[in-house]
Parts: structure tokens; C-alpha cells; sequence
């Protein structure tokens, strides 16, 4: 094809299309993984995250009991040989809650990385700067709006009110098509949990993407590119999009802690992923947020609440703490 | 900046229209029929077509969005559904006041300590205090406050009893400390990074060296020509603060059992009460739109070089 001759002969070292095969095997992403791995911080917070999720997406593998079966005879135990982390006022494990509400926080965060960041985010951002124009305008006040509560009242209100109304569908649904158990699957929860999340992780990287491609924008390569007359998809594709996506790595895994964190904050509101799924939010609040009750737990069983803590905050944390890595590894200038 | 300042007053109510519609639209295609939870057990047709008539529910959707607004700029969001012939309004007002002044206080400890600690910080680059406080930072980022509240309540309330465990009693009372300290923490290491950075930019400026050629004391030129520059990008970052800190809020609010609006607000999620949930996000939205247009205002002020395009 004539573009790639062209290409041959005016090879340009910012696009990565560009280089010939043997350049492509230093491309900048082998680079930045070898220096990723080099870092003993980012290496042990993907190790930690590497732990938890696996143990989150195979819940049903690791748990030693079934993590809602109460049993009366056994409230309230220390940790034991047959309860690893002990048992809460119900006499469930809290081992096996955690690994199942792992799961659930594993599922919100992946449906909030891929829908938020990643498809709406990214393709408005990178929309926005390419096009620019009332496109760019029009989603950038949207997006300001959207910007303009308080993260948390969103989340709360679009949960309130989706929630009824998404199951009410759903309900008609499983009685028109005679498929049963979509509601009480949970999957709607997660659905609409997901949504609430959305406002969360869309606008940031939106604004990001888009800025980074209207600096681009100026870059000879894109000019050289749209002077042999790269199609538009091939353009913002393979063009603009490879040269964005380091500060998207890094922005995407920030976002991660925060969205677990919102999860957990829904949930301990109860407004989450309702019972009978265990999540983490919800275990803390039976612990903390029921009055007197709760103090006399938090004063004779502290440790039930050590366990969700500990896992919230080890995700949260390495989230960040890879975040900063890889901001180093990819923008080594702006430490 | 006179013209940035206009810009930014102009957009401002068109912000607040696009947000108040956005509400009024959630809440009217949000789930539940306020004639039918009006009435409860007396629902009949003709009384709901009565009281639907009476309360004007029958009008254009335009129509209510103006009287709604309008109402609402005067104070009026409309009575509860739940609370019978209670304004919203009233049942909001003492909550909201509450609520207010625990943030407040929060707000206060996490600018009062997290601006002095990055700045100490910061002078003390290249010994271990730097670094230690950096780790710390880190670490109390990661801290959702609901793992700080039952930590704080357990030594400081349980195990040591310095201080009561819940409750509210105004804002001189010493049961306002733990919730404003829990609601504060995140918000210190958010102030400390931030005034850190900016310190040690500042601190390599030529200015401050010219101010240390000159003969001025250390003290003098840390005071007036590091901290006060420093302090200019902490400024915008005010804002996006107050919003983070929020959600702390409500959760703080729960686990100490203080009589804001946090429990109120989720008791009217769960029995659907909208007129409260709308005016709630309604007056959520107008604060912060209003709180970022004074930090970003001021920000001009302060800083002369500054000028927006």
C-alpha cells in the first residue's frame, strides 16, 4: 500500500506505526514494562493485586464454607483451624465473606474499567480532541455538569433511582421471556452499581485523553499522517491512540482504587450489591454502624473488622502505589 | 481577570440550571408515585386525581420544572411524602445545619494540619522526616474513613477512653473531635502532598534565592517568600477537596450516630422519598458549584501573574 512506502521513507520516531520490525521490539511498551519490573514497590503492589483478584475471581475455589450459611452454634470465634478468620454475629465465616465479597468488588471494578475508563472515556477523549468543534463542546459541558456534584450524591442518587426501576424491568422481563433468576442472580445489582460508578471514572479520563490528543494534534507526525491521507479510524487508532496510552495506564489504575473504594462505599450504605452477596462494605457496616450494638462487637471482637479492612485498604493502597510506578515508568519527567 | 471573573460568574447559573434540571428530571422518572405514597391506605382514583389536580402534578413537566426552581429559590423544596405535611425544607434545615458544622471542623483540621506538615516536610528534604511523612501520606490515602472511624472509636473512645464513642452535642463539645478528625484525616494527606510539592517547586525558585542573597533571616524568607507562594496551588485544590471529603462525611455521620443528614437521606433513598432526595443533591450541587467559583475567584486575586484567557 502507499502508505506504508511513504511511511518507509519518512519514518517518524514519535508514531510507533512507523518503525520497521526490529524497532518495533524496543517499542516504548517493552521499555516501560522492563522498567516496570525493575521497581521492587510496583512488582510486590502487582503481586498483592495479583493475590486478591485471583482469589476474588475464584471465590468459589478458595472458600472453605459457604460464606451465608449461619450457623448460631458458632457466633462470634476467634480464628480457629475450621474458621480461619473466625465467625461474625451470625456464625459465618468471615474468611469465606471476604473472599466473596472480594468477588463482587473484583466484577465492579472490572465493569467500571471497561465501561467508564476505557469505552467512554477514551473514545469521547479521543473524539473530542480529534474532531474538536461542538462535539468537543458539547461533551466537555456534560461532562462539567456531571463534574459539578459531589461524586458521592451522584453515585447515591442514580443508584436510588435506577435501582427500582432497572429491577421492575428485569421483572417483566423474566415474566414475558419465562427466564428466571435474573433479579435474584444479582447481575441486575451489578448493572446498576455499575452505572452509578460511571459519572466516577468517565469525565477524568475523558479530559485527559482529549487533552493529550489536542497537543498531539500539533505533533508533526500527525500532519505527516493526515497529509498522505490516513483514514480517520486508522488515525485516531493507530496514530493518536498508542501515543496516549501510557497516561491512560496510569490514570486507569488510580482509577481502579477509586472505584473499589466507591463499591465499598455503596455497599456499606446499602446501596450496593444487595445481600444475600457478600461484599466487603456491607461487613464493615454490620460491625460498625449498628449503634449500641456495634460498639459492644467493636469492643470484644475487634478483629472481625480487621479482616475487610485489611483487604480494602491493601487494594486501595497498591492501586496507588502501581499508579505511581507506572506514572514514573511512562512520564519520567513530571515526578 | 476582570473579564475571567465575568466569564466565570456568567457560566455559573447556567452550570446551576443544567444541574437543577438534571435532578428534577431524576426525580420525576424516578421510581414511586407521590400521590400513591401520599396517600398510603386511602388510595383511591378520584382522591389521587383530586390531590394530583390540587398539587398541580397534572401541569406540563416545563411548568412544574419553573414552579419547582422557583420554589426552590426560596427556600421551598415541597413537603416530604413520608412525613406527612412536613416541609422538606424543615425536616432538612436543623440536619443540614448539623452536618454543616462536623464538616466544617473537619475541613479545618485537614487544611490547619495537612498545609503545616507538607510545608515541614518539604524544608526538611534530604533527612529521614521527608520521607517518613511521604509514607505516611500514602498510606492514610488508601484509608477509606471506614476504616479510620472504628480504629479512632476503638483506642481513643474504647480502649484508652479519652473521649465519648458517639453522639453530638454542638460544635464546642468534645464529641465533635473524633468524627472531625476521622473526616479530616484523608483530606491531611491529600493537604500535606499537595503543599509539599509546591514548596519544594517554590524553594528552587530564583526569587527565593535572591531573597536569602540579600541577607534575610531563614525564618523571613520561609514566611514570606516560600509560603505564601506555596500556598497558591494548594488553593485550587480546595475545591475538589470539599468534594472528596463529602462522601467521609456521610459515613463518619453513620458510624458515630450524629443526627445530620447522612441518615436521614439514606432512610429517604429507602422509602423513597423524593422531594428530599432532590433537594438534598440540589443543595450538594449549588454548594460545590459555589465553593469552586470563590476558590477559583480567589485564585486570580491572589495571584496576579495568573490570567485566565
Amino acid at each position: 500500500m502507499a502508505t506504508e512506502t511513504l511511511q518507509d521513507v519518512f519514518p517518524s520516531d514519535t508514531g510507533p506505526d512507523a518503525g520497521r520490525e526490529e524497532e518495533r521490539s524496543h517499542s516504548p511498551f517493552r521499555r516501560a514494562l522492563g522498567r516496570l519490573l525493575r521497581k521492587k514497590i510496583a512488582v510486590a503492589a502487582m503481586t498483592v493485586l495479583f493475590i486478591l483478584y485471583g482469589a476474588g475471581i475464584f471465590a468459589q475455589f478458595v472458600d472453605t464454607h459457604d460464606p451465608n450459611k449461619i450457623d448460631l452454634r458458632a457466633t462470634q470465634e476467634g480464628p480457629s483451624w475450621d474458621h480461619w478468620l473466625g465467625t461474625d454475629r451470625a456464625g459465618r465465616d468471615i474468611y469465606s465473606r471476604v473472599v466473596w465479597g472480594l468477588q463482587t468488588t473484583v466484577i465492579i471494578t472490572l465493569i467500571g474499567l471497561v465501561t467508564g475508563s476505557l469505552v467512554l472515556g477514551v473514545t469521547l477523549g479521543l473524539l473530542a480532541g480529534y474532531y474538536r468543534g461542538w462535539f468537543d463542546v458539547s461533551v466537555m459541558r456534560f461532562g462539567e455538569v456531571v463534574a459539578s456534584f459531589p461524586d458521592v450524591l451522584l453515585i447515591i442518587l442514580i443508584a436510588a433511582t435506577l435501582r427500582p426501576r432497572i429491577i421492575n424491568t428485569t421483572r417483566d422481563f423474566e415474566d414475558w421471556s419465562g427466564i428466571d433468576g435474573i433479579v435474584s442472580s444479582g447481575a441486575v445489582d451489578f448493572f446498576v452499581v455499575g452505572i452509578a460508578l460511571l459519572p466516577l471514572s468517565w469525565f477524568g479520563m475523558m479530559r485527559l485523553v482529549r487533552g493529550q490528543v489536542l497537543s498531539l494534534r500539533a505533533m508533526p507526525f500527525v500532519e505527516s499522517a493526515q497529509a498522505i491521507g490516513v483514514s480517520t479510524p486508522r488515525m485516531i487508532f493507530s496514530h493518536l491512540l498508542p501515543n496516549v496510552l501510557g497516561p491512560i495506564i496510569v490514570t486507569a489504575s488510580f482509577g481502579l482504587g477509586a472505584v473499589a473504594g466507591s463499591e465499598i462505599f455503596l455497599s456499606f450504605l446499602g446501596l450496593g450489591v444487595q445481600p444475600p452477596r457478600p461484599s466487603l462494605g456491607f461487613m464493615i457496616n454490620d460491625v460498625t454502624a449498628r449503634g449500641a450494638a456495634s460498639v459492644s462487637v467493636l469492643q470484644n471482637h475487634p478483629e472481625q473488622l480487621l479482616a475487610p479492612i485489611a483487604v480494602i485498604w491493601a487494594l486501595i493502597f497498591c492501586w496507588n502505589l502501581l499508579g505511581d510506578s507506572l506514572n514514573d515508568v511512562f512520564n519520567p519527567r513530571t515526578r | 481577570m476582570l473579564a475571567y471573573t465575568v466569564r466565570r460568574l456568567l457560566w455559573t447559573p447556567v452550570l446551576l440550571v443544567a444541574v437543577s434540571l438534571f435532578v428534577f428530571v431524576l426525580g420525576e422518572y424516578g421510581p414511586g408515585d407521590p400521590v400513591e405514597v401520599a396517600l398510603g391506605q386511602n388510595y383511591t382514583e378520584e382522591r389521587a386525581e383530586r390531590l394530583r389536580e390540587q398539587r398541580g402534578l397534572n401541569d406540563p413537566v416545563p411548568v412544574r420544572y419553573f414552579r419547582y426552581i422557583g420554589n426552590a429559590l426560596k427556600g421551598d423544596f415541597g413537603d416530604s411524602f413520608v412525613f406527612r405535611g412536613r416541609s422538606v425544607a424543615g425536616l432538612l434545615g436543623p440536619k443540614l445545619w448539623v452536618s454543616a458544622r462536623l464538616f466544617f471542623a473537619g475541613f479545618a483540621i485537614s487544611v490547619g494540619i495537612g498545609v503545616p506538615l507538607g510545608f515541614f516536610a518539604a524544608t526538611r528534604q534530604g533527612t529521614w522526616v521527608d520521607p517518613t511523612i511521604v509514607a505516611i501520606t500514602l498510606v492514610l490515602l488508601a484509608m477509606p474513613v471506614f476504616i479510620f472511624a472504628p480504629a479512632l472509636i476503638l483506642l481513643f473512645a474504647l480502649n484508652l477512653s479519652w473521649l465519648p464513642v458517639s453522639g453530638w452535642g454542638g460544635f464546642w463539645d468534645t464529641r465533635i473531635i473524633l468524627p472531625a478528625v476521622t473526616i479530616g484525616m484523608p483530606g491531611i494527606a491529600v493537604m500535606t502532598r499537595m503543599m509539599r510539592a509546591s514548596t519544594l517547586d517554590v524553594l528552587g525558585q530564583d526569587y527565593v534565592r535572591t531573597a536569602r542573597a540579600k541577607g534575610l533571616g531563614e525564618f523571613t524568607v520561609r514566611r514570606r517568600h516560600v509560603a505564601r507562594n506555596a500556598l497558591i496551588p494548594v488553593l485550587t485544590i480546595l475545591g475538589f477537596s470539599i468534594a472528596g471529603m463529602l462522601g467521609g462525611a456521610l459515613i463518619v455521620e453513620l458510624i458515630y450516630g450524629i443526627p445530620g443528614v447522612a441518615r436521614f437521606a439514606l432512610d429517604s433513598i429507602f422509602s423513597r422519598d423524593f422531594p428530599v432526595i432532590t433537594a438534598l443533591a440540589l443543595i450538594g450541587a449549588t454548594a460545590l458549584v459555589v465553593a469552586n467559583l470563590v476558590v477559583d475567584i480567589l485564585y486570580a486575586v491572589v495571584d496576579p501573574r495568573i490570567t485566565y484567557r
